[in-house]
């Protein structure tokens, strides 16, 4: 059962300050912050006017975010649509334990510093659980030592955490090369070598993604793709039997994890992206009738 | 503690970075906190390439050991990466750190070979040996989008058969002989292609799987700032 810390109640733990002070704090100064007087006297030499747009968009998201959380924890039903690739793990996972051969798992070819790196490892996370849990052996080749010493870290907590910390190898997660086709020459290597029956790519992938989902399949393994470059989807949706596009990858682990609080983030979310849709309905109106400018102006952060 | 404290360290650092984006980074410290985050990050990932290095020795040395299949391959591997790496790391002359000691040792004559110079041994590790292969590797892609394209362009069903119109129109709009030979049918036909595949359609989906993509990672953001999401810390 996961415990139910977060920094909300580590703030409520030190009596400190509570969230929502600190929001109106936050709108009331970027109102002001905002204001021409403001701007004449002092904004302008310290902060960056024109990025308030910004700012509000970012506190109406967050508001967004942490009332669909709140709701979450409150008890209140979500509704989340399905994601077929995400489901997909599981059964692949299912089919390697049944073959007898390993899944090999990419967490993108990025550093840890990129957010679909830190995507990817999330949901290695939760895939490690399932492997530990079915014993299937685990293959995570990675090209940033950032990234095998978070992998490392996550891999080990999930075979602890399904009680099988003694099955953990070391080197299920393991540093192959630095270099972007040294890394894929490697990996494609392993999958001919050892055959995995399951490919999961979850992250940030460049030219290799090909290389790595032509080889796959030629190996005869299921394979689940996941990235938010929309420049690598059709290779991916080309040679692999589930793509998860763009943010399905950030919806995948809170998807996997099925709990309440990780997936009222979606929903807030997806409230945003309805709010984004209206903007662009209401610029393109607009614009169509040449009485835009301003509104896009709204919109031009340097 | 285990939890507790990388909790307060990536809400700390996240809303930092935050902050940082709001302020002019020449007038005020705040401003120019994302640059310093980042020299740390170089900081801490060069300790931690020690990591990688130990990573990859250990599973190669044990599959060299146990004398596995390809255990050659592995071998070569490992001699490899302290090819590169050691003479790149030696004192270049005298006067570098640990030089008087070096070349009271070893001929003055290794000064040109030590190094990541020009003329180096590294240099020309990386030019005739690193970089071709590199090359020969990302050529290779070519006979994999061709394998690609072969199975993704098969006319299947309707959706498949557009596709392949679609994808073929744009093949040839991409080559001047294909050009040449689509403005047989119409001269305003590549223009066509232009401006409502590639700058309509093509653009549409991008930006709409850009922005899906971009609420995301806020979101995902959001959720590890506020310590919501800590799958990445193995918890």
């Amino acid at each position: 059962m996961r415990k139910d810390i977060d920094i909300f109640s580590i703030v409520k733990k030190l009596q400190a300050i509570r969230t929502l002070p600190v929001i109106l704090l936050t709108i009331t100064m970027s109102l002001i912050l905002n204001s021409q007087a403001f701007a004449q006297d002092f904004g302008d030499s310290v902060f960056i006017l024109p990025r308030m747009t910004v700012l509000i968009l970012l506190l109406v998201f967050s508001s967004a975010v942490l009332l669909y959380t709140k709701w979450a924890k409150a008890g209140k039903k979500l509704f989340i649509r399905k994601i077929a690739g995400v489901d997909a793990v599981e059964d692949a996972v299912g089919r390697a334990t049944e073959m007898g051969k390993p899944v090999l798992f990419i967490p993108g070819i990025a550093d840890v510093e990129d957010i679909e790196t830190i995507a990817g490892i999330a949901i290695l996370g939760r895939v490690a659980r399932v492997t530990a849990q079915y014993e299937t052996p685990l293959l995570v080749p990675v090209r940033y030592p950032m990234v095998l010493a978070a992998s490392q870290e996550v891999v080990e907590g999930a075979y602890a955490e399904m009680g099988k910390a003694d099955s953990y190898d070391k080197d299920t997660v393991r540093y192959v090369a630095g270099e972007q086709f040294a890394f894929t020459a490697t990996v494609n290597g392993m999958m001919m070598r050892e055959r995995p029956a399951a490919n999961i790519y979850m992250g940030g992938f460049f030219a290799e993604s090909l290389l790595l989902a032509e080889t796959g399949n030629a190996a005869g393994a299921i394979q689940i793709a996941g990235t938010a470059r929309p420049e690598q989807l059709p290779f991916f949706v080309a040679a692999c039997d589930f793509t998860l596009m763009g943010e399905e990858l950030y919806a995948a682990s809170s998807y996997l994890s099925k709990e309440p609080l990780l997936l009222g983030g979606l929903k807030g979310q997806d409230f945003v992206k309805v709010l984004i849709i209206i903007a662009i309905l209401i610029g393109t109106l607009l614009v169509t009738f040449d009485i835009g400018d301003w509104y896009t102006n709204l919109f031009d952060v340097p | 503690m285990r939890t507790t404290i990388p909790i307060i360290v990536a809400f700390l650092a996240g809303t930092l970075l935050i902050v940082s984006f709001f302020f002019h980074p020449e007038t005020i410290w705040i401003g120019d906190a994302k640059e310093v985050i980042l020299q740390w990050m170089t900081i801490v990932g060069g300790f931690a390439l020690v990591l990688g290095v130990v990573s990859i020795v250990r599973v190669n040395a044990r599959a060299v050991q146990r004398k596995s299949e390809g255990w050659f391959y592995k071998l070569m591997t490992v001699i490899s990466v302290f090819a590169m790496a050691i003479p790149a790391m030696m004192p270049v002359t005298k006067e570098s750190v640990g030089g008087s000691i070096f070349y009271s040792i070893f001929p003055d004559s290794w000064m040109g070979y030590l190094g990541t110079g020009s003329n180096s041994f590294y240099d020309w590790l990386f030019n005739y040996v690193d970089a071709p292969m590199m090359e020969t590797m990302f050529a290779m892609l070519a006979f994999y989008i061709a394998s690609a394209a072969y199975r993704a362009f098969r006319a299947r069903n309707a959706e498949a058969t557009l596709l392949l119109f679609t994808a073929t129109l744009v093949m040839l709009w991409r080559v001047p002989m294909g050009e040449a030979f689509l403005r047989l049918f119409s001269d305003n036909l590549p223009g066509y292609i232009n401006t409502y595949v590639m700058g309509g359609f093509n653009v549409a989906v991008q930006r709409g799987i850009i922005i899906g993509a971009a609420l995301g990672a806020a979101s995902m953001s959001l959720r590890i700032i506020l310590g919501i999401e800590r799958t990445y810390m193995g918890k």
